[in-house]
């Protein structure tokens, strides 16, 4: 399951452009949001990468 | 034998040999002002000291990397201007950048994709008028970005010639001192006079929107409004200039694009990945004592990284020295990692997936007018790229 924290985020995107399904950005400051915290599939997939890929580290993947 | 940052360019597209050839992920490197510092070339590396807030992004502690320091570095060693908040680090760079990145959001950006076709499309029709031949960096590289920031800000394109002089001039090289500040100094105040202009009559741009905030003195929406302009036009122009470059040297690549066998996102990322225009990278300075790749970085050592050299380690990608539009570029560094990864990302890939598309669309017949040799490289300036391209159709 996806956890992200909004205080750490930097607002750069990546990860609603990687995992559009999975994550979207507030409109005032642009930090992220989880849109699904338990993501199937290819979601999960491109939800891992975007993990790996996100560059304030606001992102972790907990196996549950 | 110097341990200089090697800057010598032998192809148009690869970094300098010796960036590469080394195979020590983190070596010595003697900074242009003297100090022994260190240099990184490993993308492993390069994440993990852009990632980590032991090394300081401050300008009271930033070293020049090359005699001609690029704008960040002109300050070097003084205290960061109001709102310049790239030579900062938390807590105020947090501050600063929180205020911008609704703006630049996926969502707010994609917002902008059919104005960006318009002025896109403007300018390649304009070419196709006044060619062939044509000089594609000031008919089309240069001026589409250059119109988009200006709109998004609510800086007016008319006073243009102004501003692109004095970007230019910051990011030259071979500038003195003396040029360097007085162009500095002019952009400064031409900023700072239009900002006043805002308060006095609302206008509802980013600018506008930050002077109505309240929240922001007018010297740090002037630092803010600098750092936008410079890095906001200049990077991607010579991601246009240089990428097209790049692809009527790749003819096979060039006509996949166009037939639509690879995907213009996917393309525009390995571009990004494949020539890095932020060619001598980005430099921190360590807060405290680091151990990085089985050294001691030792509080106040400087460290430059290279983010051409880790965009071409071939430990995470598989034929980094090649131009394949289809690789899988993700995890590139060209945007660089961590809490200053750029702002401007979202909006630099809609202008080149735009820009790339159109030109690939409405330009079939697209080549140099020149040998490739005699396309001038900008191996002078702090932004890679080239200073002229001249093609026909
Ligand atoms: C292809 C085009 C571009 C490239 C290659 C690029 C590259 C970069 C890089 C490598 C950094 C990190 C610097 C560091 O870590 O010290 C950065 C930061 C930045 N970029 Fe870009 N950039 C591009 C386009 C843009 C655009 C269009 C904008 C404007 C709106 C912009 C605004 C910024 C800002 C404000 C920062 C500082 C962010 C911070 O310190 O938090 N860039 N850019
Ligand atoms: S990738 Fe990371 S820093 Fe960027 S918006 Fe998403 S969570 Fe925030």
């Amino acid at each position: 399951m996806i956890e992200a924290d909004p205080e750490v985020c930097i607002a750069a995107g990546m990860c609603a452009l990687t995992a559009p399904a999975v994550f979207d950005q507030n409109d005032d400051d642009g930090t992220v949001v989880v849109l699904d915290g338990t993501p199937q599939g290819a979601d999960a997939d491109a939800a891992r990468e975007a993990v790996e890929l996100c560059p304030s580290g606001a992102l972790s993947w907990r196996d549950s | 034998m110097t341990d200089l940052l090697p800057t010598t360019r032998t192809d148009a597209f690869d970094p300098p040999a010796e960036l590469l050839s080394d195979p020590r992920p983190l070596r010595r490197m003697t900074f242009a002002d003297g100090h022994r510092g260190w240099l990184v070339t490993s993308h492993e590396l390069a994440r993990a000291v852009l990632a980590d807030a032991r090394f300081s992004s401050r300008q009271e502690l930033r070293r020049v990397v090359v005699p001609r320091p690029s704008v960040d570095e002109l300050q070097a060693g003084k205290p960061a201007s109001p709102g310049f908040f790239i030579v900062m680090d938390p807590p105020e760079h947090t501050r600063y950048r929180r205020l911008l990145t609704g703006q630049f959001t996926v969502r707010r950006i994609n917002r902008l994709l059919p104005r960006i076709r318009q002025i896109v499309t403007e300018h390649l029709d304009a070419m196709r008028r006044s060619g062939p031949p044509a000089d594609l960096v000031p008919a089309f590289a240069l001026p589409v970005p250059s119109l988009v920031i200006c709109e998004l800000l609510g800086v007016p394109y008319a006073d243009r010639e102004r501003f692109q002089r004095d970007t230019a001039e910051l990011l030259r090289l071979d500038a003195t001192d003396e040029q360097a500040g007085t162009a500095m100094n002019s952009l400064t105040g031409y900023l700072s006079g239009l900002i006043e202009a805002k308060r006095a009559r609302p206008s509802d741009d980013l600018l506008g929107g930050l002077v109505a905030g309240g929240e922001l003195t007018g010297a740090e929406i002037t630092g803010i409004a600098f750092l936008l302009l410079v890095a906001g036009h200049e990077t991607t122009a010579n991601m246009l200039g240089l990428g097209t470059f790049a692809l009527l040297r790749h003819p096979a690549q060039f006509d996949a694009l166009r037939e639509g066998r690879v995907s213009v996102d996917a393309a525009v990322e390995e571009l990004l990945r494949y020539l890095t225009v932020v060619q001598f990278g980005t430099t921190r300075t360590a807060v405290e004592d680091v151990e990085l790749g089985g050294e001691t970085i030792t509080a106040g050592e400087s460290v430059a990284v290279s983010l051409p050299a880790a965009n071409r380690d071939p430990a995470r990608f598989a034929g980094a020295d090649t131009l394949d539009l289809a690789h899988d570029a993700s995890g590139h560094l060209a945007f660089g990692h961590g809490v200053h990864q750029c702002l401007g990302q979202q909006l630099a890939r809609i202008e080149l997936r735009v820009g790339f598309a159109a030109l690939a669309e409405r330009f079939p017949s697209l080549r140099l007018a020149v040998p490739p040799e005699d396309v001038p490289l900008r191996g002078d300036m702090a932004i890679y790229g080239v200073h002229r391209l001249p093609v026909t159709w």
